[in-house]
């Protein structure tokens, strides 16, 4: 699942899927999702270090999992695609 | 007929404001990525059509917008903007040494001749080039490279390069200018820069009269005196008449020489624009009243201009790349506020209209003169 403004710059719907190879990691899913729309790549993570950026959370299954390490194995509903990775915009205030 | 277009960058989207040549009625078309902070947007003098935007956020980093079809249709470009070799440090508030990183781009400046080559000036400050329409951005590293970066420290609101001036008579030589490093020039088309701050005197910083260190808010250059520079410095309006190797002060009688815009007149070369601002603690115009400010003798000399504007209660800045002129007969002179307002005058400042009065906060506008 994509916020809002990612889903305007990819021109994609709230929900994207892909097909990952081997072993579903947040950096495998997100590698997937930057090769489909690669419009994001910069916008989820840095361009140089690909560490997450700042104000970005990634959820699943009601789990927040912006600081687990991007090579752990996702849980098992998320690798088979019956719950979404969530790519959520942090509640942050700003101008 | 003329046309004018006017591209308005704001923290909150793009607006297309567009108009015939008598400047009456006006058009509104946006917003364009809302709820992205658009810092710059700017139109290639080789072809009107292709126009660069700069989309940023918080959230979700830097984005490079292109249109070839004059803000219809935007495509996404490289949006990757990796220093050349070790980055290395510059002073942090604290006078510590920190890392250069990439946050946003400030400014674009297409080239005169060619639509696909653009320089970009980012913060932490540096200055990119594409030359194939922005499907890369490669950085010129002799400006960081001069070997006073890891003495510039950011200013308040960041350590950004927001001003980018190309000589029309020479295109090999660039100048720009950097919160709160200084200005530089080059003259071998970006591959080797000099400070260019001889004549600046700035109170705020240790040695006032410092090599680089200078809050530069804004440069402009009349095309048919490319020697002659105006600048808005964080306190004092200066200028230059050879290419920047001595600066005066051209305050005169100013209310207030704190500021962020200059321009200069699309017909009269020492005609100036300035918005005084009361302070740098305080960024609005001097007793609620804002007025624009102009100079018919390049400075010393300026006049009020009121009519139309607010002259009470007004409480808005005006920030350093929100204004621009047109170059119709009778100049057309524009800026924006973060109040929401973009303002305009078709008669070289005498009289001012709001073309829109409640826009997200103005960041930036510039003006297309199209055929």
């Amino acid at each position: 699942m994509l916020p809002a403004h990612l889903r305007t710059l990819a021109r994609s719907g709230s929900e994207v899927q892909v097909n990952v190879d081997g072993v579903v990691t947040i950096r495998s899913i997100l590698d997937a999702v930057e090769n489909d729309y690669p419009v994001l790549r910069g916008a989820i993570r840095d361009h140089g270090t690909l560490q997450r950026r700042a104000f970005v959370r990634f959820f699943a299954c009601e789990q927040d999992l912006s600081h687990d390490s991007v090579d752990a194995p996702l849980p098992e509903p998320v690798a088979n695609g019956r719950e979404p990775f969530l790519v959520i915009g942090a509640i942050a205030g700003g101008m | 007929m003329s046309k004018v277009r006017v591209l308005v960058g704001t923290r909150k989207g793009a607006f297309i404001l567009e108009s015939d040549g008598k400047r009456e009625k006006w058009s509104v078309n946006g917003p364009h990525f809302a709820g992205w902070e658009m810092y710059h947007l700017k139109g290639s003098p080789a072809d009107p059509n292709r126009i660069y935007a700069s989309q940023s956020s918080g959230w979700f980093g830097q984005q490079v917008q292109r249109s070839d079809d004059g803000a219809k249709t935007w495509t996404p470009v490289d949006n990757k903007f990796a220093y050349e070799g070790v980055a290395g440090t510059h002073q942090w508030y604290d006078g510590t040494p920190h890392p250069w990183e990439f946050k946003r781009v400030w400014h674009f400046e297409p080239s005169l001749t060619d639509p696909d080559t653009v320089y970009a000036g980012i913060e932490d400050a540096a200055i990119f080039k594409t030359t194939d329409g922005g499907k890369s951005w490669k950085e010129l590293p002799g400006l960081r490279g001069h070997g006073s970066g890891p003495r510039w420290q950011p200013g308040a609101g960041g350590m950004c390069l927001h001003t980018i001036v190309i000589d029309p008579s020479n295109q090999n030589r660039i100048y720009l200018a950097i919160s709160a490093a200084g200005a530089f020039r080059s003259d071998d088309a970006g591959a080797t820069w000099k400070p260019i701050n001889k004549g600046l005197h700035s109170q705020y910083i240790p040695e006032p009269t410092a090599e680089v260190g200078h809050c530069v808010h804004r440069i402009a250059l009349h095309p048919s005196r490319p020697n002659t520079l105006f600048m808005q410095k964080h306190w004092d309006v200066m200028r230059t008449d050879d290419g920047g190797e001595n600066w005066t002060e051209v305050s005169g009688n100013l209310p207030t020489d704190f500021g962020f815009v200059i321009d200069v007149h699309a017909h009269e070369p020492e005609t100036v624009y300035v918005v005084p601002i009361k302070s740098d603690s305080e960024h609005y115009p001097p007793e609620g009243k804002l007025r624009v400010y102009r100079s018919r003798s390049g400075g010393n000399e300026w006049e009020p201009l009121s009519k139309g504007l607010p002259q009470e209660n007004c409480y808005v800045d005006i920030l350093r790349e929100a204004m621009a002129v047109d170059k119709l007969d009778k100049c057309g002179v524009y800026f924006g506020t973060t109040g929401g307002q973009v303002y305009a005058s078709s008669d070289s400042g005498d009289t001012w209209n709001a073309i829109v009065h409640d826009l997200p906060a103005v960041l930036s506008v510039e003006v297309q003169t199209l055929a």
